[in-house]
């Protein structure tokens, strides 16, 4: 445990520190630790979801508040939780099956009585049923439990709960296993999802188009570079993206695969986008209401697109899909950078001076880290289950998070 | 000569309307052949100016087209002085817009500044002394003393010109000539040296008061002088002139060329934009053109396409400058020059001594231009015209030569090496066409040390009244719109917008101002240090973070290098960006530019017609080592750098384009383009 503890502690100076770059890495990184609390917590033989779902929310509180802009972490510890009610749902009616009874509500009921923290699983399970895409499969899954939705009131299991304690118990340590399996697969997923985005390239890249990216995302140059070896030929437009200058590193990576490359300032982007065909940007996390925080100065490029109507097109991986739903985003889901990036300050010391005659500083320098891009302004996501419109952005949310998850941090303080 | 000069009557009053709301007309029918007295009066009267005391700019109704009349309507007849002389120290508002446009007088508009003039540069020389403090305010961006240094005894020179906006603006302001632009063809030599004679006394004593005194004797004088020579050259003119057309209007519409249209001024057809005008060719084509042949050039010559290879291998065998096709372009600006950066100095340096038919001023210009040490389109048209008036100053005719064919083939051979240097900018080209007009338009009659004087005073009053009043006339209006707690945003380094911020805080707006700036040229840090050391109350941000910051501004002022007349506007790169992300954020855009810099050109996007800077500078960030992505990228054919200097903004970005006419929408700079040109005002 004070070992465990350690890391936590490391992890969350790591985040405090901005220590970690991309979101990608910090999503591996905070899933990685999410399967070190789930191994190394200690199981009773009741309440076994709910005591996961407490020791990883601890957990998870402590890393979003150390850096609440990177919402990867966030998005992660929600899917952890998701995942362990996930899977304690389905060992549960596997269980109820196995035993040949009649249904699942009965073992909701019964855990009704023995886990009040769990019903509200429960609830949130028929809460997501009803969000969930309605696809065949989960219509037949869903008739069940939702016909029987009104039982709970009824207190009619309380034998059926007593002799039902044995089973718990053999599926007890199935369930830690499950999770952690479950979690293996989600830091797959994030491993794997620049190749489940870049297979889709050729379908978007034509030939002898001209895409234009600003600044330099992981997921755009595997992107680019895939449709680079299915033999397209394009051209790219990089903007360097001041203050960071991250495009020269992405014209760097482009040149040594073959991909004829221009370098532009970010002022020249109005100037060059009527000449382009398609935007190609990768994103810091997409809202549940399409929008996208994106590195600073891609708010602009999204207005230039849209104004000579070229495709806005965003790739990113399903880690960054936040169930958080924006509000006022530019200054609360934003972090300020050092001045120093835009600014000599030894040349402009002598500027500072001047505001300690008056109170206030004449000089303020602004270096904001992201930028807010409107749901309108996108064209298209695409992710690694596919292109989605901004306006699907709420349903893939219900695929990945329980709407009981939503809020991590006000649950624990009440 | 004469009867090249487009007739001043107006023939179509319709037209007239759209451009002055003022609601009397002129009467319809005027024939062209009325006596010649009455020309004057009749521009007057078509113009539909009210009497003079009730042309004040019409600022207090803040209306958003604002286009006085023309200058030489309302200094007509004039008894007296302005009735409201706003005291500059207490100029407000609605005074200060009581101003009469054709009546500027220095000591109005003077900007609160003191005129001292800085002692250092003071010389003997009245007329060097003058054109470094214009010039003043438009330099100062730092740069190195490399050409000053490489350029012998001009260092002191360059110093004066880094001196701060404040005390350039107040020493800009005193010189002045109240002439109407239409009439100063034949100012007289003794004139114009009287009037640099009032120049030096105020600009030694600092009054600005005696100096109005003499200013309303000579103004007197002159004017009876132009009535005199206008009467007896309208005669000549009207017996000369056969068949003349009256339309002479200065094809602002494709449309109208084909209705017979005449009598632009000769020299127009090699105006500015069009690149590398060969410098021999130039002398027949400037006088004696039959008058077929004029129509033709109503329409701009379409500039030179740098990816016609053959027209390229003509241009660069005439070429002084040893230019070397870069590596690596962008395919998409073939058709714009673009040359290994850094080659040319050093080589143009050596060249020194060996270039006899340039001017040693017009060298130093084109090596200020090559180094980057000026820029703004106002600041290299100040530069170009001195060096010009420099030049004119020294020039003598050669034997068996006529003066007006010979000095603008000079002319011409001094721009076709400045566009070597650097490619023209739309101002400089309607600088030089007005040059070339002045050049064609004087008469045989007179004699070189006229000639040459008459265009002395006509470039000090180019500069004087189109760029030096036009900012006053333009500040003076823009401050109307600067309320308490606004917060205004600017982008890069605007000379005539820093004037704004700097006026306005001087005259007691509480405002904050947002300075936006960009890679690779990082102006707005040399407007931050200014307006922080003025004690502004500054924000200081990257292009990228402007739609953070968009959030709390309320007004952007912006500078222009022209505007087109489709309502584009053409100007530093970024400005385009930060118009569309103000009006996405329902911001107004205000565009800053002074009238000369408009032209009756159309450009749709920002490819066309551009610039292209060096792109090394993209590579390299100052300040920081760590980014050596880029280094060597020349190697990689795959790898281009591309640093456009340039875009166009589109005209619905624009709520309002303030020049010294007034204030006006993007859709009425055609009609300032056309009304004034036909005027002869324009230019």
């Amino acid at each position: 445990m004070p070992d465990l503890q350690a890391l936590v502690t490391d992890f969350v100076l790591k985040l405090k520190r901005r220590k970690i770059e991309g979101s990608q890495a910090t999503a591996k990184q905070t899933a990685e630790l999410l399967r070190q609390v789930v191994s190394q917590q200690r199981m009773p033989y009741t309440n076994q979801a709910s005591v996961l779902i407490d020791a990883v929310r601890a957990v998870g509180e402590q890393l979003i508040a150390a850096n609440p802009i990177e919402l990867a972490v966030g998005n992660i510890v929600r899917r952890v939780l998701h995942i362990i009610r996930e899977e304690n749902l389905s060992s549960t009616t596997a269980a109820m099956e196995g035993l040949g009874l009649t249904a699942g509500s009965d073992d909701d009921e019964g855990e009704h009585e023995d886990r009040p923290g769990l019903s509200a699983a429960a609830v949130a399970a028929a809460a997501r049923s009803t969000l969930r895409a309605p696809s065949l499969q989960t219509l037949l899954e869903d008739i069940p439990e939702s016909a029987v939705a009104p039982h709970p009131s009824s207190s009619g299991g309380d034998s059926e709960g007593k002799s039902k304690s044995a089973d718990r118990s053999s599926r007890s340590k199935k369930l830690k296993h499950d999770v952690i399996e479950a979690i293996n697969e989600l830091i797959q997923d994030i491993d794997t999802c620049h190749e489940l985005i870049s297979e889709q390239a050729v379908e978007h890249i034509h030939q002898n188009e001209v895409i234009l990216t600003l600044g330099r995302s992981r997921t755009v140059k595997e992107f680019l570079c895939a449709a680079k070896e299915k033999k397209r030929s394009f051209r790219v437009f990089v903007a360097e993206g001041a203050p960071r200058y991250q495009g020269h590193v992405l014209a760097k990576e482009l040149v040594g695969k073959g991909i004829q490359t221009t370098v532009i300032t970010d002022s020249a982007v109005f100037a060059m986008i009527s000449r382009v065909n398609m935007v190609i940007v990768g994103a810091h996390a997409i809202m549940a209401n399409g929008g996208v925080i994106a590195p600073v100065g891609i708010n602009m490029v999204a207005l230039a697109a849209q104004r000579h109507a070229v495709p806005f097109v965003v790739v990113a991986g399903s880690h960054k899909l936040c169930p958080l739903y924006p509000h006022n985003p530019e200054v609360l889901l934003n972090e300020f950078r050092c001045p120093s990036d835009l600014l000599d300050f030894g040349e402009f010391s002598d500027c500072m001076d001047y505001g300690s005659l008056g109170g206030s500083p004449l000089l303020h320098v602004v270096n904001p880290a992201f930028d807010y891009v409107q749901p309108k302004l996108v064209s298209l996501f695409i992710t690694d289950t596919g292109g989605h419109n901004p306006s699907y952005v709420y349903r893939l949310i219900s695929d990945y998070y329980t709407a009981d998850d939503l809020v991590v941090q006000r649950n624990s303080t009440n | 000569m004469d009867m090249r000069r487009p007739p001043r009557t107006v023939s179509d009053p319709k037209v007239r309307q759209v451009g002055f709301v003022t609601p009397s007309p002129a009467p319809p029918t005027r024939s062209l052949s009325d006596a010649p007295t009455t020309v004057a009066a009749a521009a007057a009267a078509s113009a539909s100016s009210p009497p003079s005391g009730e042309i004040s700019l019409p600022g207090s109704s803040l209306s958003p087209v604002m286009i006085p009349p023309p200058r030489h309507a309302s200094s007509d007849g004039r008894p007296s002085a302005p009735v409201a002389v706003p005291n500059p120290a207490s100029s407000l508002r609605r005074d200060s817009l009581r101003i009469r446009v054709g009546s500027y007088n220095a000591s109005e508009v003077v900007l609160g500044t003191p005129p001292s003039a800085s002692p250092s540069s003071r010389t003997d020389n009245a007329t060097s002394e003058f054109s470094e403090e214009t010039m003043s305010p438009w330099h100062g961006r730092s740069g190195t003393a490399k050409v000053a240094s490489s350029f012998p005894g001009s260092s002191g020179e360059m110093i004066v010109m880094k001196t701060s906006v404040g005390g350039g603006g107040g020493a800009g302001s005193t010189p002045k000539s109240p002439l109407t632009t239409a009439s100063v063809v034949k100012t007289l030599p003794g004139i114009s040296e009287k009037e640099r004679d009032v120049l030096m006394g105020t600009q030694n004593d600092g009054a600005g008061v005696s100096k109005t005194l003499k200013e309303k004797t000579t103004k007197a004088e002159r004017r009876a002088l132009q009535e005199a020579q206008r009467a007896a050259k309208a005669a000549a003119k009207e017996a000369g002139a056969g068949v003349k057309p009256s339309a002479a209007s200065g094809s602002a519409v494709v449309a109208n060329t084909k209705q017979g249209k005449v009598v632009k001024p000769p020299s127009q057809k090699k105006d500015g934009p069009q690149i590398a005008p060969p410098s021999g060719s130039s002398e027949k084509k400037v006088v004696d053109r039959p008058p077929e042949k004029d129509r033709k050039k109503d329409v701009p010559a379409p500039r030179m396409q740098f990816d016609d290879k053959h027209r390229v291998e003509k241009a660069k065998r005439r070429a002084v400058v040893n230019q070397f096709e870069a590596k690596n372009r962008v395919e998409l600006f073939r058709h714009l020059p673009q040359y290994i950066h850094g080659t040319q100095l050093p080589d143009l340096e050596g060249k020194f001594f060996q270039l006899d038919p340039m001017h040693p001023s017009v060298y130093k210009v084109g090596l200020q231009y090559l180094s980057g040490q000026i820029s703004g389109s106002n600041a290299r048209c100040i530069a170009m015209l001195l060096a010009f008036r420099e030049a004119i100053r020294d020039y003598s005719t050669p034997p068996e030569k006529a003066l007006v064919r010979d000095l603008t083939a000079k002319i011409s051979s001094y721009v076709s090496f400045l566009i070597e240097c650097r490619p023209l900018s739309i101002s400089m080209g309607n600088t030089i066409k007005f040059l070339k007009n002045r050049i064609a338009k004087l008469p045989d009659t007179m004699s070189e040390s006229e000639a040459k004087s008459s265009l002395q005073s006509d470039i000090d009053r180019f500069i004087n009244e189109k760029i030096v009043i036009a900012d006053k006339v333009i500040i003076r209006h823009a401050v109307t719109k600067i309320r308490d707690g606004d917060v205004l945003l600017t982008y890069g380094l605007s000379s005539v917008v820093e004037m704004i911020l700097v006026y306005a805080h001087e005259v007691g707006k509480q405002f904050r101002v947002v300075i936006v700036d960009s890679r690779p040229k990082l102006e707005g840090q040399v407007l931050l240090h200014r307006l922080v050391a003025k004690g502004l109350n500054c924000t200081y941000t990257h292009i990228n973070a402007i739609s953070y910051i968009m959030h709390e501004v309320t007004r952007v002022f912006l500078g222009a290098a022209s505007v087109l007349s489709n309502g584009t506007v053409h100007s530093r790169v970024g400005t385009a960006c930060v118009a569309m992300v103000a009006n996405a954020f329902r911001v107004p855009v205000l565009i800053c530019c002074e009238a000369y810099k408009f032209h009756e050109r159309v450009q749709l996007d920002s490819i066309c017609s551009n610039e292209l800077g060096d792109p090394d500078v993209i590579s390299k960030v100052s300040g920081r080592q760590d980014l050596n992505h880029l280094d060597n990228w020349a190697d990689n054919e795959n790898l281009q750098l591309l640093n456009l200097s340039y875009d166009a903004t589109p005209s619905d970005y624009v709520s309002m384009i303030i020049t010294d006419y007034g204030m006006l929408p993007p859709s009425s700079v055609p009609v300032i383009v056309r009304e004034y040109r036909r005027e002869n005002l324009w230019i």
